[in-house]
């Protein structure tokens, strides 16, 4: 099952095996990771489970596409970066195994 | 009290309850958690009832709120098909439904009422017949499920949120559909006439019959199922189901009995308090400050559950309360994404920005001296989300320059 360590803004860092198939933003929430709030509850309605995504993954990863509704979501959400995702749009595959994303200060 | 000791119970295990006492612990509370539930099942999402579960497109676990597995390995103990009944302020105490270890009792040194709202009743004949249903709960959704296929017909009475989305999934499985709105638009309590007129014309162009200014006089049956919705004017719309989604009242009956202050849900501050400093309040039973319009009021919405839980656990945590969010609600119907940020009070203009006939567009709630007050926003997230900003900031914008489309939400939220 791949591994995604979560890293809390304060540095504490969350290794989760997380199921091939949930989301990025589910494996933090089944095993109550603090720092994502994922209000909406996947639908990518509210931009509270953004993370920002390790350098050493963002190819894997990939950025959302222009234009998409994620990257509407993503304009206005609290302090986003050039490697900003919303963890519900990532789908869990094996090629994430050993994942890191970082969480903002905060998601409201 | 200490964070190495203590009890806290909650109340209701709906979004808010289940969220509240997830977050104690993320917020490092060490004492027992009890969480009460009534219904059979852990704490669900009900978003998806009327829309993704319905259709058939999610499953049992994705409803969820957490795994099962989370309340035990989080120490909290999950007791369902249980019911608070009674509160015991001087005592500290909580009676129970069902037998509890306790002999009926339960003891706390915090309390989160997290008990809902339920389904506002038709008083009307009828409405004990078979195959008239409300929506609620993942039964109330299940009922409604096994009734739609392709050809059946569907009754939606009332023209809100609830009755659109079932309305929207009903015509994706098939049925057929009538909605039955007592005023002369649909959402009218809860949009403006430009939305209304929009989700009218879209519903209508899915093939949803819609009737507004339509009294219900009765529901009809025979051998105790429903046949058909008798309307004021003597017309009757025949149907195999009939969905009755006309608000919701909040659950305050328990914090009424305990001499808590309760004006159309249990009354809190900002900080989810209510009159008794051990006792908290979450959720659709609760009426709160909005601080952004000077104003106390009812929201029923999960981000408002949120909101409240993160409240309450910050409280009882010995956490700062967390900065008042804008309100927010959002709705999925067809390929429709609905995202409302605030509430238009005391308005006196509407900017709309987009396209309303293309179905992409926004709509700013604006008082007199230009404050934006609301965003109603159709496909249109960028607005959402930057009309969310703008609202928190009070900033005050020109209609013109809102429409004026060459001026990008970057520069008009900035």
């Amino acid at each position: 099952m791949p591994r995604i360590t979560y890293i809390e803004h304060n540095g504490t860092e969350h290794a989760i095996q997380v199921p091939v198939g949930k989301s990025v933003m589910q494996g933090a929430v089944d095993n109550n990771v603090p720092g994502i709030d994922a209000d909406c509850g996947g639908e990518c309605a509210c931009a509270t489970c953004h993370v920002y995504v390790d350098a050493a993954w963002l190819d894997k990863v990939g950025l959302p596409p222009a234009g998409s509704q994620e990257a509407s979501m993503l304009s206005f959400a609290a302090v986003t970066q050039p490697d900003s995702r919303l963890s519900c749009q990532i789908p869990v595959t094996d090629a994430l195994d050993g994942l890191v994303v970082r969480m903002p200060e905060g998601q409201h | 009290m200490n964070q190495q000791s203590g009890h806290v119970v909650i109340a209701g295990a709906g979004h808010a309850g289940g969220s509240a006492a997830a977050m104690l612990r993320q917020f490092g509370w060490q004492g027992a958690i009890t969480l009460i539930g009534e219904e059979p099942i852990p704490p669900y999402q009900r978003p998806p009832l009327s829309k993704a579960w319905l259709k058939g497109e999610a499953t049992a676990e994705s409803l969820a709120l957490r795994p099962a597995s989370f309340y035990p390995s989080a120490t909290i103990d999950l007791r369902l098909g249980v019911r608070v009944t009674g509160i015991d302020r001087a005592a500290k105490t909580v009676t129970l439904s069902a037998e509890g270890a306790e002999g009926g009792t339960l003891p706390y040194d915090y309390l989160i009422l997290a008990l809902g709202a339920r389904a506002r009743r038709l008083p009307l004949p009828g409405t004990d017949l078979g195959g008239v249903l409300e929506l609620r709960s993942v039964a109330d959704a299940d009922q409604l499920k096994a009734a739609l296929h392709p050809g059946a017909r569907l009754a939606v009475i009332g023209g809100g949120y609830i009755g659109l989305e079932a309305a929207a999934s009903a015509r994706a499985l098939g049925a057929e559909v009538t909605v039955i709105e007592r005023e002369s638009r649909v959402l009218a309590r809860v949009a403006c006439p430009i939305l209304s007129d929009f989700f009218q014309a879209f519903h209508r162009g899915q093939g949803v019959t819609i009737e507004v200014d339509a009294q219900v006089a009765a529901l009809e049956g025979v051998d105790g199922r429903v046949t058909g919705v008798r309307l004021g004017d003597g017309r009757l719309i025949p149907c195999d189901v009939a969905l009755v989604g006309v608000g919701a009242v909040a659950n305050d009956e328990l914090a009424r009995a305990a001499g808590l202050t309760c004006h159309n849900g249990v009354a809190v501050d900002l900080a989810a308090r209510t009159d008794d400093p051990a006792i908290f309040a979450i959720g659709d039973c609760t009426s709160r400050p909005l601080p952004l319009y000077d104003r106390t009021g009812r929201l029923e919405s999960v981000p408002n559950a949120l909101e409240q839980a993160k409240q309450a656990a910050s409280m009882i945590c010995g956490k700062p309360a967390p900065t008042p969010e804008v309100p927010w609600f959002w709705s999925d119907q067809y390929d429709l994404r609905l995202q409302i940020a605030g509430i238009p009070f005391d308005t006196t203009e509407i900017a709309v920005r987009g396209d309303v006939e293309a179905g992409t567009f926004a709509l700013f709630h604006l008082t007199a001296d230009g404050t934006v007050q609301a965003v109603e926003a159709v496909n249109a997230s960028t607005e959402f989300m930057g009309g969310r900003r703008i609202i928190a900031r009070r900033k005050r914008l020109t209609r013109a320059r809102i429409e004026d489309v060459s001026v990008s939400m970057q520069e008009l939220a900035a």
